[in-house]
């Protein structure tokens, strides 16, 4: 496969970036698209120019860390997969790709393709966590039996690698979505319910603070999200969040 | 006003319960206009009651003014706040891919359902403030339906009016369902409410539509 | 060799660990306030640990390279976690925990250590619930378990596929709620590239900012190394691709012993390599063995036809294929351990039974099990009689259930339907058992450095058993290591602050310095990947699941050509002082290229096979690893002396007081 790559540069946080043209020549369908770009940085490498620098690191969709916009949608035109895992094979012979940094104030860029995600860290350390001691004098896992379905949803929700994926993807560069996975996991089991109004309340404070948009329910996020985080649990967190401002 | 913008979640209760608010004068609105077409007595029967009805007049139409103004303003300030949230925008973004162009122009249906808002507060609204309270003209529930099928009668304004009520259509179709998950309610239940809200987004501007048409069409001949 | 001292605990095995807790000096509350521990790796061991040591006060620093903790590799693990709970009621108790680890690492761990950590196992699960872990659950509420490979019981916990992940993100809440209250500073995106020693103590680190390039000091009263395996020295493995043995090398060099560096876990389910291009490779867990049957076709021809793509593996009738698995190993079948799974994959392959373009890949197929499903879910929907598609796919909808996001996984990745045609797997580097070699309190042999995890290599002997990694980088961070770190530090309340402008973290700095100039400055041909993909190569060929004493020597000597190489021909764009994720790999491989070697000198000095080191030399004539408990009972630590093979041996001798020794036999 033959492509054209159209890639975000930029030097560092203070220096302002422009997009640049990339020819690149035999790739096959099977590379993965981190892959893919390896080839190009093995070139600019050999060439004597400094490689594009990208975020990655498990390269099986878990970690979190890899983090593009491919042609307009955070992680590309697959679904339910982050970056490491689109394969070339979703790309015809001559295409142009477009690959930026998610965009969001809240996330400014590093270098390149690199964003600095660490509003998501402040939002979970405002209360994303019970707060139990970890020396191990609790009780026993079954002394509290949890309902198979709650316990089952709330994996759902946790099942969030915090990509930024949700913030990418939306007009707004909304976090409601990340937020709500962490909100909700908690929210539906019985040891995350003791402090659960503060928590909700802490956690969405930070996120204002931290400058993300305002949720408009478009649902991109849901659509963008690699591990098909439900819009239910920004429900659920409005619903957290108006019970927890009535209980004060 | 402040408390009510205090964080991003108020901000967006507010505009789901504001638009629900709005919502459901709509339906009543509607109610009251099919009369002008089925039952013109009727018709003028409920208008006169609307238009002298203290209550109405002193309470529930401040309120309603109140309701448009706070949807329309937080509607803006959220608009701002969104931009702001992404200060360099994407050289290449898909929203297609991921939502619906109704979810991400709201603010576009919206401001032709406002400038609509003006045309027809214009038209209406103004002619009755100036009938009653400025040229102190006598009661005369009869007036209502001969008035209102007049409007109808240049082509323009009942195009203007067609227009108007496609983009409310676009802007009831995900604004109406959006505001139930704004509140907070998305569960098994909204699998019957969501297309309710879209029935209704569909059928209620479809059914001002007619009553346009139909008044452009039987135009009253004196 | 009297230099290792084990440190455990006497008395009955049962009661170490609580005798040694009973025993132990301990810091008091007031003074852990002016204790600075400083914690490198943040995985499920460093961040429990961190998270643990800030709740009893002390002040915790935590580096490391990825930007938040909630990435380290840890991640990734996914299957489940054992625990000796028996809510099963199967006969399962820690002493039988006890018993497989040991027998399943082929009797090359310490008893004590293993002792404790199945004990501690209990625990963890309750720990992690009040966390909010949201484990998988019955029906009744309670919670759900599965078996494992190489064990009789069902113990082992689990969130979905995504085990690992949710243990994780406990440990890294754990860590928010202590960074919340401003007893632990994280420092993301930083770099260990130097341990600092004052008067023979660990007292602070040389690190690199990696989104400035500055080179900062850190100084602390302890240093909790917990940095993760070093299978990425073979290039290609399920690791992250970030993960490195820098850390860990760095105290190497500076007086910590490596132990073990051979014991290598190379798991049987993995994503097959599908070209050159392969920047690294995919597990597929091992709960897919529960319900996987493993086989490649009985004739040569048929393997044939399969891998020039004219026979599908779904036309061999069941008389066709060789389930090589159950044939070998009756007793235990598909689930006996990863090595021996391995190895007989591997066997089978060599053999010419391979089933994909490149020959290395067999079968593991699940159209047994999603028909042994669909009759179950069918019976009990009230079905009778149902035809079978109606079975398949109400299996296929039980599968689903159980193991939806790893098809998924493999459908992404190798873009066919394993719900269809059988999926195709081989065995892959995964973890490594070896490590920093500590003593039962987790210290290394530098005073005051600790290390927590897959880092050290305590646990697993030869070979680690499915779902204990996560068992034991738990175990380490929340229960072992905060409470044995105090007994090092109650010398330390009245030292004071350690400063960072003592000569010795001038000298270190310097070295850290000079390293990365001269990586720069090399300005050669090749990229700091050609190396990397050499090595992998010299190491997978020679070093991996099969080794002999030839292939070894030629190992250790290419590998140090290649080092030579790599100081004078490496090619490292970009600068110092601003991001640079060159000049970050090739620190990393620099320190991969002398592991490597030290890796192959130590496989080639154990003359026997055990575990994941499997020695050519040293087989049954049935093919089975031939272990040699005269010679080899012991723990190798490896002295550092300038170059790795000059590295000098010392012996920890195993001693084995409360289980037999035995041939270790899944048939």
């Amino acid at each position: 496969m033959k492509l054209t790559l159209k890639i975000w540069r930029q030097k560092d946080a203070s220096s302002s970036g422009k997009m640049v043209e990339y020819p690149i020549n035999g790739i096959e369908g099977d590379m993965s698209f981190l892959e893919m770009l390896d080839v190009l940085n093995e070139e600019l490498i050999n060439k004597g120019d400094e490689p594009v620098e990208f975020d990655h690191d498990c390269r099986e969709g878990i970690c979190g860390t890899c983090s593009m916009q491919i042609n307009g949608e955070p992680h590309g035109p697959d679904r339910l997969i982050t970056t490491c895992q689109l394969h070339m094979r979703k790309f015809n012979d001559g295409d142009t790709i477009v690959i930026e940094p998610f965009r969001a104030k809240a996330f400014p860029v590093i270098k390149d393709l690199i964003v600095d995600r660490t509003a998501f860290e402040r939002i979970q350390q405002a209360g994303g966590y019970i707060s139990v001691n970890t020396s191990g004098n609790t009780v026993d896992a079954n002394a509290i039996p949890i309902n198979k379905h709650a316990a089952d949803e709330a994996m759902d929700a946790a099942a969030c690698i915090g990509c930024g994926a949700c913030v990418a993807a939306c007009k707004n560069a909304s976090a409601m979505l990340f937020t709500a996975a962490k909100v909700s996991q908690f929210a539906l089991l019985p040891q995350g319910r003791v402090e659960a109004v503060d928590r909700v309340q802490n956690m969405v404070r930070q996120m204002d603070l931290e400058g993300f948009g305002n949720c408009t329910n478009t649902g991109a996020c849901e659509v963008e999200c690699p591990k098909g985080i439900s819009l239910e649990n920004i429900a659920r967190l409005n619903r957290e969040y108006l019970s927890a401002s009535v209980k004060g | 006003m402040s408390g009510l913008t205090k964080s991003s979640i108020a901000r967006k209760v507010v505009m789901a319960l504001s638009g629900l608010f709005l919502v459901f004068f709509l339906a009543q609105h509607f109610t009251i206009n099919i009369t002008s077409v089925i039952a013109p007595d009727t018709f003028n029967e409920w208008s006169h009651f609307m238009g002298y009805n203290p209550l109405v007049q002193y309470l529930l139409q401040p309120i309603l003014i109140a309701g448009v103004i706070i949807h329309f303003v937080m509607g803006f300030i959220l608009e701002l706040q969104n931009r702001r949230a992404r200060s360099i925008s994407y050289a290449s973004y898909k929203g297609s891919a991921n939502a619906s162009w109704v979810s991400r122009n709201m603010i576009i249906t919206g401001l032709v359902v406002l400038a609509f808002l003006v045309l027809h507060f214009y038209d209406f609204w103004i002619h009755e403030i100036s009938y009653k309270y400025i040229d102190f003209s006598p009661e005369d529930p009869g007036r209502y339906h001969a008035e209102t099928v007049e409007k109808f009668e240049p082509i323009w304004r009942t195009v203007l009016y067609i227009i108007s009520f496609v983009l409310l259509s676009l802007h009831l179709w995900h604004g109406f369902a959006s505001s139930f998950q704004s509140v907070g309610f998305n569960n098994k239940y909204s699998i019957a409410i969501k297309p309710l809200t879209k029935l209704f987004a569909v059928l209620i501007p479809l059914g001002f539509i007619f009553i346009a048409i139909y008044h452009h069409l039987n135009p009253i001949t004196h | 060799m009297g230099i290792l001292d084990s440190k455990i605990p006497s008395g009955p095995l049962a009661k170490k660990w609580t005798n040694h807790k009973n025993e132990i000096n301990l810091v008091n509350p007031a003074n852990k306030r002016n204790i600075d521990i400083l914690v490198v790796g943040t995985g499920l061991a460093g961040g429990s640990a961190a998270a643990t040591l800030a709740e009893l006060g002390y002040n915790v620093k935590t580096f490391c390279y990825q930007d938040s903790p909630r990435r380290a590799h840890s991640i990734a693990a996914q299957g489940g976690i054992n625990a000796a709970k028996n809510y099963q009621g199967d006969g399962d108790s820690p002493y039988r925990l006890f018993y497989d680890t040991v027998k399943g690492g082929d009797y090359r761990s310490r008893e004590a250590n293993v002792y404790r950590l199945a004990e501690e196992s209990a625990n963890i699960i309750d720990q992690c619930v009040a966390q909010g872990v949201p484990f998988a659950r019955e029906y009744g509420g309670l919670l759900d378990n599965r078996s494992f490979g190489g064990v009789l019981v069902s113990r082992t916990f689990y969130a979905k596929g995504q085990t690992g992940q949710q243990l994780l993100l406990g440990a890294y809440a754990a860590m928010n709620r202590q960074i919340n209250r401003g007893k632990i500073k994280a420092y993301n995106r930083h770099e260990m590239l130097d341990l600092v020693l004052v008067d023979g103590k660990a007292r602070g680190i040389i690190a690199r900012d990696l989104v400035s390039g500055k080179i900062e000091r850190h100084s602390g009263h302890a240093v909790v190394l917990a940095t993760g395996g070093y299978g990425n020295v073979f290039f290609l493995s399920t690791n992250a691709m970030g993960s490195n043995v820098t850390a860990a090398w760095r105290a190497h060099r500076r007086g910590a012993f490596f132990a073990n560096p051979c014991f290598t876990q190379i798991h049987p389910t993995c994503i097959p390599v599908s070209g050159e291009h392969q920047s690294k490779l995919t597990l597929m867990s091992e709960s897919l063995r529960n319900d996987g049957r493993i086989w490649v076709p009985k004739r040569l021809e048929d393997a044939q036809s399969i891998r020039e793509g004219k026979l599908r593996p779904t036309q061999l009738s069941e008389e066709e294929r060789d389930y090589f698995l159950e044939r070998r190993y009756p007793a235990f079948g598909n689930l006996v351990p990863r090595d021996v799974a391995s190895r007989a994959a591997k066997e089978r392959c060599d053999a010419g039974f391979g089933v994909n373009k490149t020959g290395e890949a067999v079968f593991l197929d699940f159209a047994a099990a999603i028909m042994r499903y669909g009759k179950e879910k069918a019976l009990t929907s009230g079905l009778k009689n149902p035809d079978d598609t109606t079975v398949r796919s109400l299996g296929e909808e039980v599968i689903e259930e159980k193991y939806g996001n790893l098809f998924q996984m493999y459908e992404k990745i190798v873009d066919e339907n394993p719900y269809k045609t059988p999926m195709m797997i081989y065995p892959a580097v995964h973890y490594t058992m070896g490590g920093l070699w500590v003593d039962y309190n987790l210290q290394t042999t530098i005073p005051g450095c600790y290390c927590a995890g897959e880092a050290n290599f305590s646990d697993h002997g030869a070979n680690r058993l499915g779902a204990s990694a996560l068992m034991q980088g738990l175990a380490d961070g929340y229960f072992v290591l905060p409470y044995t770190i105090g007994d090092y530090l109650a010398d330390d309340i009245r030292t004071g602050e350690i400063s960072t402008s003592s000569p010795e973290f001038d000298a270190a700095e310097s070295v850290v310095r000079e390293r990365l100039d001269k990586l720069l400055n090399a300005k050669g041909e090749h990229s700091v990947d050609y190396y990397h993909k050499k090595l992998g190569k010299i190491m997978w060929n020679k070093c991996g699941m099969a080794r002999n004493a030839t292939g070894l020597k030629e190992a250790i000597d290419e590998i140090a050509e290649l080092r030579k190489d790599f100081w004078e021909n490496v090619k490292v764009p970009g600068d110092l002082n601003n991001m640079n994720q060159e000049l970050e790999k090739a620190g990393r491989v620099a320190d991969f290229l002398e592991l490597g070697e030290l890796f192959a000198k130590d496989a080639l000095h154990r003359n026997e096979s055990c575990g994941g080191h499997f020695r050519e030399e040293y087989q049954t004539p049935e093919g089975e690893a031939l272990r040699d408990d005269e010679n080899f009972k012991y723990v190798a630590a490896w002295e550092y002396k300038g170059q790795p093979k000059e590295a000098v041996l010392h012996i920890e001798d195993l001693k084995y007081e409360n289980i037999e020794l035995k041939t270790r036999s899944y048939k």
